[in-house]
């Protein structure tokens, strides 16, 4: 985590957080070759179609007597958590508040960190899911890591609105699974906004979708093109590391003085962003056999294999996973639609955490990712069946700390803590429960939905004049 | 791992068997045996107008409840099951499944429930494609799923598209327990999609079935002399749609538009057919029409989103508002209907926790899919009904609730899976320890 420090030094959280990698984490946070290092001495980084998300101003905030689940493993019982200026001032006991702060009494509330949603399509597979909007895979040639999904995001996405009143705050929108290198992948905040450019996290890492098995191949294959099996996969995704090492030689030469720069190529900029440790690797993978054959391409290329996602079989190899310092991103229950995903158990995300792996209840739906924290409780139902009892205080780690690992931007997310971004979901209850209802959101300290008052609920231009009377998602 | 106190004469049963899992499956195959089982002290949740019962008794004989209720004499001999601090329901009816005609999705060859040709239509039966061997049959069923209602769901080039089975899912000498239980209608867009383009060509296809449905019926005897005009559909599709048109058998049409449910509730009141809305994303905006018309609705709980340009007015209260206005509701798995039926229970807390009454949510995927598809003696907890009971280690809309036990028709399900299987070889693998 220490190693993923973006452009806000903010050195209590860093110790804290170093501390608390030295332990549990260390799976995931392991400075792995892959992880971007040097944001800060690196301002141009990113600046193409750069964040100009500024948060609007809003009144500090002070939540009193509230059962506050942190997002790194604790719970504090009838606790406080004051905001102001966008972010965490204090939480736990109660702190002197700045004036005109709002004061609200949470006895029998519950209060989490924003959720991240590591794996979404909203925005590029927007709904209505129509021809017009399929904007998620870039079908024309197995290796288009040119692309950038945020080129294909559309800002009047319902399904922002309605991930919002579920709780996701942050997430991470990939290219599709057709291709071997799908493209960059982009990290957003969940915020109504024209543009992407608004909604996008300022200072977070690009991704590299990636993906193995049984999708490139089966639409490649399909046109009698490569990769037509398992083999071309690896075949190519050699290929464009290669090719990405050569773009990275020349660069490094040329900077050095010594012959003239590559012509500039899309694709291979964002390979050797990865190589560079600037552009996170984000693979989907089912077969545990198969992410262990992506961990040794990694080894092979000197990168960080990053995160599997979906990850079906990430149990049969959760001690590797652990090892590795790879996170995986998996669903609760997603099973038998492909023969990769034939193996597919409840425990999955239990067992990858009870080895001390980084363990993400991810949606890769705009349905799903109303709902993570369900997902989430049928896992600890399951784990509790299987003799692995979960707290309520470790499984939010699922939904908030470790996605923020896996995207780079857990020093400013994921948990509540002093410094950190003022992203607080209010729950009705334990939120792991099928009854729970979001009653609050707030992003950047930004009241940005609250259930009983429709003013704050916003609806997208797609949506307006949508539902009759007595409407209402 | 039925270590609880309520599994325990359950669990040992099933662990005399569960050494040998296709031992354990095997014994499901012979008929329920000649025992009485009492689950006692638990909170019955009888999904019937009886209501809640806590500190209940449900009675089992040969596979049939015999008694529910607080003063139940349990007769000497019987095998006691304790549910004391537990929840016991009647099993689960998946009312919208594909469960068992299909094993993997991408792998056309064990896909039954979509045919690429319209050679046939109303005449496709589920019933025969049903393979109770199905490895997701087990996943769900050990979360308490016991019965489902398995539909065809798409045939290239017609609208009419088969008839849905009653299927249960623990009786392997006898998987099927209706063969033909709703005739199945694609209109919306999906309709329109088979039928040229244009909804107007989908209800002219439905019309044009049902009229020569009728005319072949009237006029058999000239249709047997060729003397009789040509017909649209195969014969063997017009006799299939005979038990709708005497109103046997509701016609279930996948619909999802306010104004394409208004239409189809047109045509079923002129044509005297009982009809099974499945979908209904913005049937809460007809619901007086579906509620005068005595239409039911499968729904999805979790469908709020403006997936297609059909569903615009998709809402989470669609099932609270329906349940206000009359209207018999079931509820559909939330995503997966193939392997992951289990997740009714989500989504009826998804449906509870958006203004439906809990017992009604409960009733929505147990007693009301049975009664929706005329399946009599099933889904709920009432003497003279098949003995499905589950239960409950916590309330079973709770998304962290697990069984602890299953019977269908009487007999404890081996609480296995292949899932459960893959688990335990891998938690041994990596040395995680297992409570049992």
């Amino acid at each position: 985590m220490n190693q993923i420090s973006l452009t806000m030094p903010r050195k209590r959280v860093a110790a804290v957080a170093i501390a608390f990698a030295a332990t549990l984490l260390a799976a995931c946070a392991a400075p792995g070759p892959g992880v971007p290092g040097s944001a800060d001495a690196t301002p141009g980084h990113g600046e193409p179609f750069r964040s100009v998300y500024v948060p609007a101003s809003a009144p500090p905030v002070l939540f009193v007597g509230a059962t506050v689940l942190t997002g790194d493993g604790r719970r504090i019982d009838d606790a406080s958590v004051y905001f102001a200026e966008g972010v965490i001032r204090a939480v736990g006991t109660p702190v002197e508040t700045a004036p005109g702060t709002r004061v609200v009494q949470a006895q029998g509330k519950w209060i989490t960190p924003g959720l991240i949603d590591a794996h979404s399509h909203m925005g590029n597979f927007p709904v209505p899911f129509v021809a017009a909007h399929q904007d998620v895979n870039e079908f024309s040639s197995p290796n288009t890591a040119g692309v950038w999904a945020e080129h294909g995001v559309w800002p009047q996405d319902p399904a922002f609105n309605t991930a919002r009143a579920g709780g996701i705050t942050s997430f991470h929108v990939l290219p599709g699974s057709a291709n071997l290198f799908g493209g960059r992948g982009v990290t957003l905040k969940n915020v109504p906004a024209r543009t992407v450019q608004e909604m996008k996290f300022p200072g977070a890492p690009h991704g590299l979708k990636m993906a193995c098995g049984e999708n490139p191949k089966r639409f490649y294959g399909g046109r009698n093109q490569a990769p037509v099996s398992r083999m071309g996969n690896l075949a190519g995704h050699r290929a464009g590391w290669i090719a990405a090492q050569q773009y990275l030689d020349k660069q490094e030469k040329a900077a050095a003085g010594n012959g003239d720069p590559p012509p500039r190529d899309l694709g291979l900029e964002t390979l050797a962003g990865v190589l560079k440790g600037e552009v996170l690797v984000h693979n989907h993978c089912y077969r545990a056999d198969e992410m262990a054959l992506m961990i040794d391409l990694a080894r092979e290329f000197g990168y960080h294999p990053g995160t599997f996602h979906h990850a079906t079989e990430a149990y049969k190899i959760a001690d590797l996973l652990a090892e590795t310092g790879s996170c995986a991103a998996m669903w609760a229950d997603w099973w038998g639609f492909k023969l990769e995903a034939w193996d597919a158990i409840r425990e999955n995300v239990a067992i990858v955490d009870a080895v001390g792996g980084c363990a993400i209840v991810h949606s890769d739906s705009s349905v799903e990712g109303q709902r993570l924290n369900q997902e989430a409780g049928k896992v600890m139902g399951a784990a509790r069946r299987a003799g692995m009892a979960v707290s309520p205080e470790h499984a939010i780690r699922w939904l908030t700390e470790n996605p923020a690992r896996s995207l780079g931007i857990a020093d400013r997310v994921g948990t509540l803590a002093p410094g950190m971004m003022a992203d607080v979901v209010v729950w009705s209850g334990n939120p792991f429960s099928v009854y729970a209802k979001v009653e609050q959101v707030y992003i950047d300290g930004v009241l940005l939905h609250d259930r009983d008052d429709p003013a704050t609920q916003h609806q997208t231009d797609f949506e307006l004049g949508l539902l009759g009377a007595g409407g209402g998602r | 791992m039925s270590t609880h106190e309520g599994g325990r004469g359950a669990a040992r049963r099933v662990a005399l068997h569960a050494s040998l899992c296709l031992g354990a499956m095997l014994s499901l195959q012979s008929p329920a045996a000649a025992e009485v089982i009492a689950i006692v002290g638990g909170t019955v949740e009888t999904a019937s107008a009886a209501g809640s019962i806590p500190g209940g008794t449900v009675l089992i004989r040969d596979g049939r409840i015999v008694a529910v209720g607080a003063e139940v004499e349990i007769p000497a001999g019987a095998s006691r099951i304790d549910a004391r601090g537990k929840i016991v329901t009647p099993g689960l009816v998946d009312p919208e499944s594909i469960l068992g005609i299909v094993e993997v999705n991408a792998e056309p060859g064990t896909v039954d429930h979509t045919v690429a040709n319209d050679h046939f239509g109303a005449v496709l039966e589920a019933a025969d494609a049903f393979n109770p061997r199905s490895i997701a049959i087990p996943v769900n069923r050990i979360e308490g799923v016991t019965r489902a209602i398995v539909s065809p769901t798409g045939v290239a080039g017609a609208v009419v598209v088969g008839r849905s089975a009653a299927v249960n899912l623990g009786d392997l000498g006898n998987p099927v327990d209706r063969r033909h239980v709703a005739v199945r209608v694609q209109l919306g867009e999906a309709g329109a999609a088979q039928a040229g383009g244009s909804r107007t060509a989908a209800l002219a296809r439905l019309r044009e079935a049902l009229a020569d449905a009728r005319d072949y019926q009237r006029h058999h005897g000239a249709w047997e002399q060729a003397a009789r005009r040509d017909y649209g559909l195969h014969h063997f599709d017009l006799e299939a749609l005979q038990p709708v048109l005497r109103g046997e058998m509701p016609l279930a049409v996948e619909v999802h538009r306010a104004r394409d449910i208004e239409v189809v509730v047109q045509l079923a009141v002129e044509h005297g057919i009982r009809l099974v809305v499945i979908g209904g994303a913005e049937a809460w905006m007809v619901a007086d029409e579906l509620a005068a018309a005595g239409a039911a609705v499968v729904l999805d709980p979790v469908a709020n989103l403006p997936m297609r340009f059909e569903t615009l007015g998709a809402t989470l209260e669609n099932a609270a508002r329906l349940h206000a206005a009359g209207v018999p509701i079931a509820l559909m798995t939330p995503m997966g209907r193939g392997h992951n039926p289990r997740n009714v229970t989500q989504g009826a807390g998804v449906a509870v926790a958006h203004g439906l009454p809990w017992q009604a949510g409960l009733a929505a995927i147990t007693a009301s899919p049975a009664r929706i598809f005329g399946l009599e003696g099933v889904g709920q907890l009432q003497p003279g009904f098949e003995a499905d009971v589950v239960i409950w280690d916590g309330d079973p809309l709770e998304v962290t609730s697990y069984p602890d036990a299953v019977f269908i028709k009487g007999r404890a399900v081996p609480m296995e899976s292949r899932q459960t299987l893959l688990r335990d070889r891998y938690m041994e693998r990596l040395g995680l320890p297992r409570a049992r």
